[in-house]
């Protein structure tokens, strides 16, 4: 006749405590992007806002400048900063445009991170899972690699550049850009290692108990347990080593000097800020780029790891 | 036991750290590298000794501006995450621009802001390190503000309290954990921000305009001493900050 | 005191004495894609002041969502509930309820002390006030060495005595309990309920207590309403009543008449046709 079971759970979980509410699709994204614009344009306003109604010297207090000053050289209309993306380069015949400019090198600098991260995040991986392994290694290690991020390695570059100019195996010559993704995988292995560390460690007791009972060894508990399991933890460690690797790469390139990155083109266009106040700007834009384009890709790869992130709670 | 967990904690890693000195104190020496390549554990250890003064001096200038940065970083970074959580629209505005904070390199803004507040004031960065810092502040705070449990939320539901009340007794409470996280995440950025801001220009002083000039000029263990000192203001900032976040902690279990 | 057949709305009394009136509620909660539960379905059922009723019933049988309604941390889609004359929503603002839920909910970075004062501080009581009714109540729940720590340091029973302690802090005529003993091992649950009882022979207060262990309604109660699930109703009540509410002691459970009344409580969760429903005396 009736139900007769008679739940022994100890939470009366009889019906959600409040409605489920109809998923909304399609118009909650749309309004969540048309927000975020309207903040970006209300930045935009601030600026110029600012500009109109700001003092020319900007506001000191006390010798410590507070607030910029406005004029056109310091502070470039919005407008100045986006027409000088389109003019040429330099005053030179066989100038190109700005804008193809900025792109070139801001691919350069993209594809040196790349390779920053792609190390990064291999080594990060790798001494995480020793640190899993042995607790002794975790013991021995894990202060140090906290510890590291606190040097400055972007100090230490001109000497890695020295470094990698001793090294000469066969055909094999360090090139000055592969200083730059040292640096830059030295800022994306501690993000990597620590949060791999925790997502490897994450897996419920009850889980590794299970797999003990089926008599399974340790590298196939880690390729069907630990490491889906860990992919929610690997995932925001991932999009903080991709952005540490640009500005490690970007910085590493102002650091050593190399020819063709971002970083380069912003002192050099620094340098003629006084005659050509939108000129610095074009390669922010284009440093920004790069910064998008790489949590983007970290983006798509969790996207691709859908599956393993099922009952993740968004932070 | 007891005696494999002191090994756990302390003695392992300082062995590893006194195992990784020798052994570079050794390949120095040993496998004859140049001074200017990598010099040894007490070369540096030397020349840091020799130059306190200087190097002192360098650690305050950039400590300061770290320090500006961490508490404007921080202030902002919790009051917009406070209204971020009350009012839905703007974390919908706030959202893109803190995300792209988050990813894009901070510190290509330095040029700009030299020439915005002038060359010779230290304003350009403290913004970077302030920037740096707001970003997760501003997350973990916003985090943590979203943290109460429901069945707190039912009981000051029971209890009719008003809005403030609620603020008050539970959320931030329940908050003030996240905000210390967010603090000590980004205590060492404040000091690496400040410090790489200086290598896109600025006033003579500070850090990493020594070690820029030291190394240009090859004296290298100069140069390495200066490291040194920017690695002790790196752990000064974030061991306070952790000492902070510990006594802050000590009661919330949540 | 024997109960009439199900529904009991005496004709003869007033609204203004019931502790609690439910009258044809239904509470529906909309699902995705239009799918949606009842959780409630035409539900009624009176509390008198001074009574202690426990709801109990399978998952899905509505009891807690019931005490939510009461509570007014929820609201019926369709009925209407009376606590003490007024609207749910009023009842809550003028505060004429305590609670307690399962999870003792206790605010980690506070005392003991600490908790039990937290809704008289809400409320503006003075400070010496607070403290001398916390101290009465930590007296009262038997916790007195423990007042200045904190929940952590607790184990789930002593953990709940705050919590009752706390629902009883500004002296309510009515106790809303959600399995708040639930999560307790046997023994330590069989201690609860004799403190419980204690505790509210001495109050009188009125008592809506959510379980779904049998022997506990009727160690507790004067009426137990049994609910069916999917749709949540009230299928039936049985007045048990096993002696004065303070006087039941340890070995009631032991009583003749207490497995009698488990049994025929057991027959109406089963949904067998009921035995004979009647009061039961305590010898």
């Amino acid at each position: 006749m009736t139900d007769t079971s008679v739940s022994l759970s100890t939470r009366s979980s009889d019906v959600p405590a409040k409605p489920v509410r109809r998923r909304r699709g399609q118009g909650q994204a749309g309004r969540r992007f048309l927000t975020g614009a309207l903040g970006v344009v209300l930045l935009g306003a601030l600026w110029e806002l600012y500009k109109l109604l700001g003092p020319s010297e900007g506001v000191v207090v006390g010798g410590m400048t507070l607030l910029p000053r406005t004029t056109d050289l310091a502070m470039p209309h919005l407008w100045t900063m986006f027409a000088r993306v389109f003019e040429p380069v330099t005053g030179a015949a066989n100038a190109i445009p700005m804008w193809l400019a900025v792109l070139q090198a801001s691919l350069f600098t993209l594809g040196i991170a790349a390779v920053g991260w792609l190390v990064g995040v291999s080594v990060g991986l790798a001494l995480a899972l020793i640190m899993q392994r042995f607790r002794l290694a975790e013991s021995a290690m894990l202060p140090w690699i906290i510890l590291s991020q606190t040097v400055p390695l972007i100090a230490i570059a001109p000497l890695v550049r020295r470094w990698g100019a001793q090294i000469e195996i066969g055909a094999f010559s360090w090139e000055n850009w592969m200083s730059v993704a040292l640096i830059a995988s030295y800022l994306a292995f501690f993000p990597v290692s620590v949060g791999a560390l925790r997502g490897l460690n994450s897996p419920d007791a009850n889980h590794v108990d299970l797999m003990r009972c089926y008599s399974v060894g340790w590298w196939k508990t880690l390729w069907r347990l630990r490491l889906p399991a860990s992919v929610g933890y690997l995932l925001p460690s991932l999009r903080l080593a991709a952005a540490s690797a640009v500005i490690g790469a970007v910085v590493a390139e102002v650091s050593i000097g190399l020819r063709g990155g971002i970083g380069r083109l912003i002192i050099e266009y620094a340098g003629s800020a006084g005659g050509d106040p939108g000129k610095p700007w074009a390669p922010i834009f284009g440093s920004i780029l790069v910064g998008l384009v790489a949590a983007g890709f970290v983006a798509l790869i969790g996207l691709l790891l859908r599956r393993f992130r099922r009952g993740e709670v968004a932070a | 036991m007891r005696e494999t967990s002191v090994v756990r904690t302390a003695v392992a890693p300082v062995a590893l750290g006194v195992a990784v000195v020798l052994l570079w104190q050794w390949a120095v020496t040993g496998l004859d590298i140049a001074a200017f390549i990598l010099p040894g554990p007490f070369a540096i250890g030397e020349q840091f000794a020799n130059n306190l003064d200087n190097v002192f001096a360098g650690m305050l200038v950039t400590g300061v501006n770290a320090f500006i940065g961490l508490v404007a970083g921080a202030v902002l970074g919790i009051i917009i995450a406070i209204l971020a959580a009350l009012i839905r629209l703007i974390d919908g505005l706030a959202a893109p621009i803190v995300s792209a904070l988050a990813v894009v390199p901070i510190v290509a803004l330095a040029p700009v802001l030299y020439t915005m507040f002038g060359a010779g004031a230290e304003t350009a960065r403290q913004i970077v390190a302030a920037l740096a810092v707001f970003v997760p502040v501003y997350f973990n705070t916003l985090k943590g503000l979203r943290q109460v449990r429901p069945v707190h939320r039912d009981l000051m539901s029971s209890y009719a309290a008003t809005p403030w009340q609620s603020t008050k007794v539970v959320t931030l409470p329940t908050a003030v954990p996240y905000v210390f996280t967010g603090l000590r995440i980004g205590s060492s950025l404040a000091v690496i921000s400040a410090l790489v801001a200086e290598y896109f220009g600025g006033p003579v002083g500070g850090l990493g305009r020594a070690i820029t000039s030291s190394a240009s000029s090859s004296n290298y263990g100069l140069a390495w001493a200066y490291v040194l000192g920017s690695i002790l203001l790196g752990l000064l900032f974030y061991c306070a900050a952790l000492a902070l976040e510990k006594l802050a902690t000590r009661r919330t279990g949540g | 005191m024997s109960a009439p057949a199900p529904v009991g709305t005496d004709a003869s009394r007033t609204e203004a004495t019931f502790a609690v009136e439910v009258s044809r509620v239904s509470r529906v909660f909309a699902g995705r894609k239009g799918a949606s539960v009842t959780a409630l379905d035409d539900v009624s059922l009176t509390v008198e002041p001074g009574e202690f009723v426990s709801l109990i019933g399978p998952s899905g049988c509505g009891k807690s969502t019931l005490m939510r309604l009461i509570a007014d941390l929820d609201t019926p889609t369709s009925g209407d509930i009376r606590v003490f004359g007024t609207s749910a929503r009023q009842a809550r603002l003028n505060q004429k309820y305590g609670i307690a839920f399962q999870q003792a909910g206790l605010l980690p970075w506070r005392t003991v002390t600490g908790n039990i004062e937290l809704p008289l501080e809400l409320h503006g009581a003075g400070k010496a006030a607070r403290k001398n009714r916390a101290r009465e109540l930590i007296e009262l729940v038997g916790l007195s060495e423990f007042a200045a720590h904190y929940p952590d340091q607790l184990s789930g029973g002593m953990q709940q005595r705050v919590a009752i302690a706390r629902a009883l802090a500004e002296s309510p005529s009515l106790l809303l309990m959600d399995e708040p003993f639930g999560a307790l091992d046997e023994m330590t649950r069989e201690r609860m309920q004799n403190e419980l009882v204690r505790i509210c022979g001495e109050t009188r207060a009125a008592v809506v207590f959510v379980t779904h262990s049998i022997p506990e309604a009727v160690f507790l109660s004067d009426r137990v309403v049994v609910m069916s699930p999917r749709p949540g109703r009230i299928r039936d009540l049985l007045s048990v009543k096993l002696g004065a509410t303070g006087e039941r002691g340890e070995n009631l459970r032991e009583d003749e008449a207490f497995f009698h009344a488990v049994s025929q409580v057991r027959e109406l969760l089963h949904g067998e046709a009921p035995n004979a429903v009647r009061g039961v005396d305590s010898r």
